[in-house]
Order: structure tokens, then C-alpha cells, then sequence
């Protein structure tokens, strides 16, 4: 079995967890003997290639593009993006992708699209062209390996488009794979319309829709309207292969207790906050840490100023590969508090390192992690009890920790990607 | 009586911290960033400070010591001069040895110490003083407070700590209908003197001089020297930052020749230059000024607003002077020193929201991006500060 799939990022270029997971479901395909020939935008050639065969949608010239092509990507008008529109990709590092592409000249190939773009100068409308362009490179490449694949295999919206446009020119069936949805990244009055439409579209035009959790599949089910018989779970898993736990030199004798991810309203970084100055008014001995950034950060550095806990709480910035690690390997315990958390694969990487963690039930990696103690995202006396249990309670913290670790260790791509497997079985 | 003219300029600069990670707490407690330290001053050194300061010493001599002055440098400029460009400190000495020069005492770590503490203002005021007569060989006299910041209370501890002269601001919203071109006594104590920055005069040359944008562009010595005879009162206080000469209004908008023409242009009109000690001496007061709450020089609303106006600055500030009193108990001579550059009033004005009106000026002084990035950046300093404290006390 071979599968055409369009991804956004790939290892170990990646701004969030969605080149992530795509590096795990190849690998855990390839383990299960299917195939796959992975398109994504910009591939460096750095990426690894062991278990999938990457396209780079940057070098292929759209020529003689069907106008059926044309006309569907016609029918797609958009002119500017909001921020925070983007699902895993940080704002700066996407706004950073995109300028050196520009220097790079490679968006040139945009040019002859048969449509007129505003350029705002801000990311957010080169997303929207990016995405655009990519559905049109997306059915060119679907055409010219026609033969080398059975069905296509599109990641979150940003590569919906390019699905919907190989399924069309080829006929094959379509899987898209929904990591997040317009309704975890913001409240309903605040949501763009267009990516909500190009979301609705790919689901519509799928003949499975893949999510990663129950929790999104109700989402996919309930606010899109898509018919449940094809909407299919199938949990994240995480590749923990090659990782060693790095040492590091604690400089503080706190309990550190992390909140790592985007500070952004899905993520609930207030609850945080407000737990955090519970906890310190019944114990000294612990700091708290907002490692990350994002829209709401300079917000999160207001509340934590007036609650007057600024020097038991500090802030990192964004963090990057090692320095991730290092945050986890300093930490004792790990808070996701997400108001809507699709899967969260944060915590799977803390309990690796043996980080206890406290989790919202408002996220899919609850429906999956027995061993993570879980709250109501909304219930701040709760996360605060949780975390001050688990910063004084020394049996309950080795137990959480063995058990965690344990039972993320046994969270497999290979288990994970066979339930895929079964799904384009479905189709064929 | 002729009218008189007080020039006093300040010398300032922080001690800028490095980028200070929350990985470093605990581990690294070196808070300074050197290199810019040394590159700013070294700039700021060559622009300004040694070609102003021969400006001013051969306009001494040129006007047969006619012309005279202030000067307040703080310690944390001091200290910069000391290690980074010792021969800054030779011309000051120079300039000094004409007699001609005052120097005033002001908090060693250009602080908020006044608003905070008696103790540490008091400690502060006499490590400054201390400074002065180490390296000019005067005892001052005269006190301005860091930016000019002052209020009944304020003139209550100045004067405790033997000072009978204090500089400050204008500021519209006291004077009401009065002129700040006179010599005024504060309401909390009638012995002290103030003398009030004449901030209209003062900004043509700190802030508009180069703009060629304003009607009264270019700026000549003469023009100026008439609107000191035409502005009523006996004193006109043109109290500005030194580095106005070659760093904010650069060489190439002429401020030099202003500044070489200006004592002679001043002197014609039969006007004379005084000291602030001599201002005080010479000018009998003409009214007691009520302050009950502080004014300083800083932006429109003359307040503390520029360091204390957002809940970022006062968490800063009331975490960073709760340690006070551990400290009153740790004889750390290092834990002392850190504690001084962290009060330096920079580090809460790096902090300052007010980004729409005077926010240009607060952003053109920043070494940081966003004053959330100068929050984080001074918190996770003081926390590895607080942590060594604890440990000094526990080792007590």
C-alpha cells in the first residue's frame, strides 16, 4: 500500500508538534509496510528519508495545471489572516520561515496564479497564499506520480486544499487528518470564517476524516456536520527512539512546577497563574515557569505582576529543541491546563523525563493517559490542591512519575499507525 | 539686579543587565552586560563627555571665569568611567580645579531610594557625597534628586542629611500662575532652597534644537540669549542631560558652536552665570512651594509614572526593597553592590507602558524590545539576587 500525503513541516525543520507527529505516522507506517511519499512546502533536504520519500513542493514548476485546478483554487479568495491562526506554528517562527523563503526568492513560483493577493507584509496573508499555492503544486505532484499511490493523506488545513486538489485530478480517496480545529484556537466570535470554510471543505470532501482524540472527533462531528460513520479516532502517540534524558545542574532548590507551550487562550495560561498564587500563599518552596510565547504572554506577565508573585514566577521565552529538554529535566511537575486541547503531546515528553503532570480533562491526551492527574481546566482551587500535593507529598510524586513513564513508553507509532492502516484499508 | 543664569547638567549612566535567563538563577550571578556597558560609555565618551567637557573648560577660560556651572555624576557613571575610560574622569577633574564648577550630590546609584527607604536613601546620598570629594576634592553642597524627583517629604530627609539647596522641576501642575525663574523655599522646611528647572528653555535646546521642523529652527546663541532677557524673573535654570551635547542633538546639528557662543552671547546682554550654591546665595526667596505629592522632570505628567505607573514597575520595585532589611543585616560588600545597581531608576523606566505619547523617548533608551522583556529579564536577576540573600542571611 502507498500513500500520497501532504504535510506542512517535517523534522527537524518544525515550529510545533505537527512535523512531529507526521515524522511518527511515517515511521509507524513504514513499519506496518505501507508506504509513503510525503509533500510538504519547503524541504531542506536535511529531513530523514529512512522511512518516507520527501517532496519538495518548492521544486516542482506549475505547468499545464488542469483548469479544474484552477477553478477550484479560483473559487478560494482570501486576503488577510488574523494571528494566532495557525495551528502548532508559532507566530515568529512562522513569520521567520516565510521571510526566508521570500529572500530565497522561492515564492516566486506563486506568480501566473490567476489571482491578485494583498501583501499586508504580515504572515498571515503569505500563509494564505502559501497555502493556496500549495494546493495547486499539490495537484500538479498528485498528476506526475499518479501511479506510485494508492490514496492521499492531508495534515490539518493548511494541506487540505492540496488533498481536495490530487483527489480530484486523480480520483484516489482521500484521508485528511485533523490535529486541531478553528475551535480550539479561539471562541467562536473571534474564528476565521475562511479557515473554517477550507477545514469544513476538507472534511466534507474526505472519504475518512482521522482525528486525535474523541474529544475531536465530537468537535468534527458536532460543530462540522460531517456524518460520524467516517470519522475515525485514532490517538497521537510519541517517538521517544534515540532520546536520552540529558543531566542538568538545577540552579534552584524550588520545586519547579512548568507550563510549556503557546501563551495562548487554548492553553489556558491564566488558570495557571491563578493557581500558581494559591499555591504560593501555603508554601514558599516551589517556582513556577511559563516557558513559551504568544499572544497572550504580555497579559500573563501583567496578572503575574499584580498577583505580586514575580519572583517565584518566571518566564523563558520561546524555547528550542534542547533548551525544551532542559526545561523539562529542571521541572517536577507539568501543568496543561488547555481550555481545548486536541491531543497535547507536552505531556507525554514531561512523564518521559519522569515529570509528574497535571492535565485538563479538556484535552485529548486525557482520554489516553491513565497516570496524569486531571482537572477541569476552569477549576483552579483543584490544580492548585494538585499541584501543591505533588510538590509535598513525596510518595504520590514517585508514584505518578514511575507509573507516567512507564505508560508513555508503551504509547507507540506503531500501535497508533496501525489503526491507520486499517482505515485506508476501508477505502481500498 | 542682573538676571542670572544656572546651568546644571547631569551625568548618568545604567548599569545595563545581560540577557539572564531563568536557567541561569541560581548559578550564574554576574547580572551586567559588559560589553554594552563599555561600548555605550566608550561611544558616549567620545561624542560627548571629552569634547564638551574641553568645550566647557576653554569657555571658562575664554570668559575669565565668568562662566559657571554644575555638574551631578552619578556613581554608576562614575564607576563605568573608572573601569572603561578612566580619562573622562581626568577632564572632569580639570574642570574642577577652575573652581568654577559645582558638583551636586545626588543618590550614588541614581535610585528611587527617596521613595522607598530613609535608610538607603540616606546610605546612598553619603556613598555619593563620598564619591565627590574622592574624586574632585569638593564636598558638595547642593542636591538634586534622581530625575529631579522631589516633594515635601523628600526636602524633609534632604535637609537632614545637611543639604539646604534642592533642584527640581517646573512642573506646571505646582507652579500654577508662578514662575519657575525665581528662588523658592519648600513648605516642609523653610530653610531649604529650591531652585526650579525652567523647562521650556531648557528642552529648546534639549529636545527641539536639531528639529528642523520648529519655526525657531536653527537655534543661534544671540536668539536664545534673548529669550533669557525677555523671560521674567531673576534666575533662569536651564537644567538638561549632559549627554543633549553630541549624543541626543549629534555634532552635526551645531550644538557645539551653540554651546561655544553661548556664554559670551549670555554675558553681553548683562546677565551672569551662577552655580546653584551661588544662585541661592545671591537670589532671596519670593515663596514657600507646597509638593505633597512627587514631580520629577520625566515626560508630560511631570510624575513617577515613567518608573512607577504600571503594576510591572511597582511589583519590581516592592520586591526589590523588601530585601532592605535582610540586607541591613548581611555586611556583603558584594550583595551591596549588586543591590545598588539594581536600583538604578533605568531598570523600572525600561518598564514603562506609557508607549504613546512619550513612549518614543522611553523606547529610544531601552536595550530592550518590549518592557515585558525588560520585567522578565529583571525579575529572573532579582531572583537569583534574592536567592543569595536568604543564603547570606541563613549563613548569618
Amino acid at each position: 500500500m502507498r500513500v500520497l500525503m501532504f504535510g506542512w513541516e517535517f523534522p527537524p525543520h518544525i515550529a510545533g508538534g505537527l512535523g512531529t507527529a507526521c515524522e511518527g505516522i511515517v515511521k509507524g507506517l513504514a513499519h506496518n509496510g505501507v508506504e509513503t511519499l510525503f509533500v510538504m512546502p519547503h524541504a531542506s533536504g536535511d529531513e530523514d528519508q529512512s522511512a518516507t520519500t520527501i517532496l519538495n513542493a518548492s521544486d516542482v514548476a506549475v505547468q499545464n495545471v488542469s483548469s479544474t485546478v484552477e477553478e477550484f483554487i479560483n473559487k478560494v479568495k482570501f486576503m488577510y489572516v488574523d494571528s494566532n491562526i495557525v495551528p502548532y506554528v508559532d507566530p515568529d517562527e512562522y513569520f521567520d520561515a516565510i521571510e526566508k523563503m521570500r529572500r530565497e526568492g522561492l515564492t516566486q513560483t506563486s506568480v501566473g496564479f490567476g489571482q491578485k493577493f494583498n501583501f499586508s507584509g504580515k504572515y498571515g496573508a503569505n500563509l494564505m497564499e502559501e497555502v493556496s499555492r500549495y494546493a495547486q503544486v499539490g495537484g500538479t505532484i498528485a498528476m506526475q506520480h499518479v501511479d506510485e499511490f494508492d490514496l492521499i493523506h492531508a495534515h490539518d488545513w493548511l494541506t487540505y486544499l492540496a488533498g481536495i486538489a490530487a483527489k480530484e485530478l486523480t480520483g484516489k480517496p482521500l484521508v485528511v487528518h485533523v490535529h486541531a480545529t478553528s475551535y480550539d484556537r479561539g471562541d467562536e466570535k473571534h474564528m476565521d470564517t475562511r479557515v473554517l470554510d477550507i477545514e469544513k471543505r476538507g472534511m466534507l470532501a474526505a472519504d475518512r476524516v482521522v482525528t486525535v482524540s474523541d474529544l475531536t472527533r465530537n468537535i468534527v462531528i458536532n460543530k462540522y456536520g460531517i456524518d460520524p460513520a467516517k470519522v475515525v479516532t485514532v490517538h497521537n502517540a510519541v517517538d521517544f527512539s534515540g532520546r536520552e534524558n540529558i543531566e542538568v545542574e538545577r540552579g534552584v532548590k524550588d520545586k519547579v512546577v512548568t507550563f510549556l507551550g503557546r501563551i495562548t487562550f487554548q492553553k489556558g495560561p491564566e488558570y495557571f497563574i491563578d493557581a500558581a498564587a494559591k499555591v504560593l500563599k501555603r508554601t514558599k518552596n516551589v517556582r513556577f515557569v511559563m516557558a513559551g510565547s504568544g499572544d497572550m504572554m504580555n497579559r500573563a506577565i501583567q496578572q503575574v505582576a499584580r498577583l505580586g508573585i514575580a519572583d517565584r514566577f518566571h518566564f523563558t521565552g520561546f524555547l528550542r529543541g534542547a533548551e525544551v529538554q532542559k526545561m523539562f529535566a529542571l521541572s517536577d511537575v507539568y501543568i496543561m491546563p488547555s481550555v481545548s486541547e486536541p491531543f497535547g503531546i507536552s505531556p507525554l515528553e514531561a512523564m518521559r523525563t519522569g515529570v509528574p503532570s497535571i492535565i485538563s480533562h479538556q484535552s485529548g491526551a486525557a482520554e489516553v493517559l491513565k497516570y496524569a492527574l486531571k482537572v477541569d481546566f476552569w477549576d483552579v482551587d483543584a490544580l492548585a490542591d494538585d499541584i501543591y500535593a505533588l510538590v509535598s507529598y513525596p510518595a504520590l510524586t514517585a508514584f505518578a512519575s514511575q507509573q507516567g513513564f512507564d505508560e508513555v513508553n508503551d504509547l507507540k507509532w506503531n500501535g497508533a499507525t496501525a489503526k491507520l492502516k486499517k482505515v485506508y484499508e476501508s477505502l481500498l | 539686579m542682573n538676571k542670572s543664569v544656572c546651568l546644571y547638567f547631569q551625568v548618568h549612566q545604567p548599569t545595563r543587565l545581560r540577557t539572564y535567563r531563568f536557567f541561569d538563577i541560581g548559578k550564574d550571578s554576574h547580572y551586567y552586560d559588559d560589553f554594552a556597558n563599555r561600548t555605550i560609555l566608550k561611544r558616549i565618551a567620545k561624542n560627548c563627555y571629552l569634547p564638551m567637557n574641553e568645550l566647557l573648560l576653554a569657555a571658562i577660560k575664554a570668559s575669565k571665569g565668568k562662566l559657571r556651572l554644575a555638574f551631578s555624576i552619578s556613581g554608576s557613571a562614575l564607576e563605568q568611567f573608572d573601569r572603561y575610560a578612566p580619562e573622562v574622569i581626568e577632564s572632569f577633574k580639570a574642570l574642577a580645579a577652575t573652581g568654577k564648577v559645582e558638583f551636586l550630590c545626588e543618590t550614588y546609584y541614581h535610585s528611587l531610594a527617596s521613595l522607598a527607604s530613609p535608610s538607603e536613601f540616606q546610605h546612598q546620598v553619603n556613598k555619593h557625597k563620598a564619591a565627590i570629594e574622592k574624586y574632585f576634592g569638593v564636598t558638595p553642597v547642593t542636591f538634586r534628586n534622581t530625575e529631579l524627583i522631589y516633594s515635601d517629604a523628600i526636602a524633609r530627609q534632604v535637609y537632614d542629611l545637611g543639604f539646604k539647596t534642592i533642584l527640581t522641576e517646573g512642573a506646571r501642575h505646582i507652579m500654577g500662575w508662578q514662575s519657575a525663574n525665581y528662588v523658592y523655599s519648600a513648605a516642609s522646611k523653610s530653610a531649604v532652597r529650591l531652585l526650579l528647572r525652567n523647562y521650556g528653555l531648557a528642552d529648546d535646546i534639549a529636545f527641539r534644537f536639531s528639529d528642523k521642523a520648529w519655526n525657531e529652527w536653527p537655534l543661534t546663541a544671540e536668539k536664545f540669549a534673548q529669550w533669557l532677557v525677555d523671560a521674567e524673573g531673576e534666575i533662569v535654570n536651564l537644567f538638561m542631560d549632559y549627554e543633549t551635547f553630541g549624543e541626543h542633538q549629534t555634532a552635526d546639528s551645531g550644538i557645539f558652536e551653540f554651546m561655544k557662543t553661548l556664554p559670551a552671547a549670555v554675558l553681553a546682554k548683562d546677565m551672569d552665570f551662577v552655580t546653584p550654591s551661588q544662585a541661592v546665595r545671591k537670589i532671596k526667596p519670593v515663596a514657600e512651594l507646597e509638593v505633597p505629592d512627587p514631580i520629577s522632570w520625566a515626560d508630560e505628567e511631570r510624575d513617577l509614572s515613567a518608573w512607577l505607573g504600571n503594576e510591572l514597575q511597582q511589583e519590581a520595585f516592592n520586591k526589590l526593597y523588601r530585601l532592605s532589611e535582610k540586607l541591613a543585616l548581611v555586611g556583603d560588600s558584594d550583595l551591596w553592590a549588586d543591590f545598588g545597581h539594581l536600583q538604578e531608576s533605568d531598570h523600572l523606566y525600561y518598564m514603562c507602558t506609557k508607549f504613546f505619547s512619550d513612549g518614543e523617548i522611553h523606547k529610544r533608551f531601552s536595550p530592550y524590545a518590549t518592557p515585558y522583556e525588560a520585567f522578565i529579564n529583571y525579575m529572573n536577576v532579582l531572583s537569583d539576587f534574592i536567592i543569595r540573600v536568604n543564603y547570606a542571611e541563613q549563613q548569618n
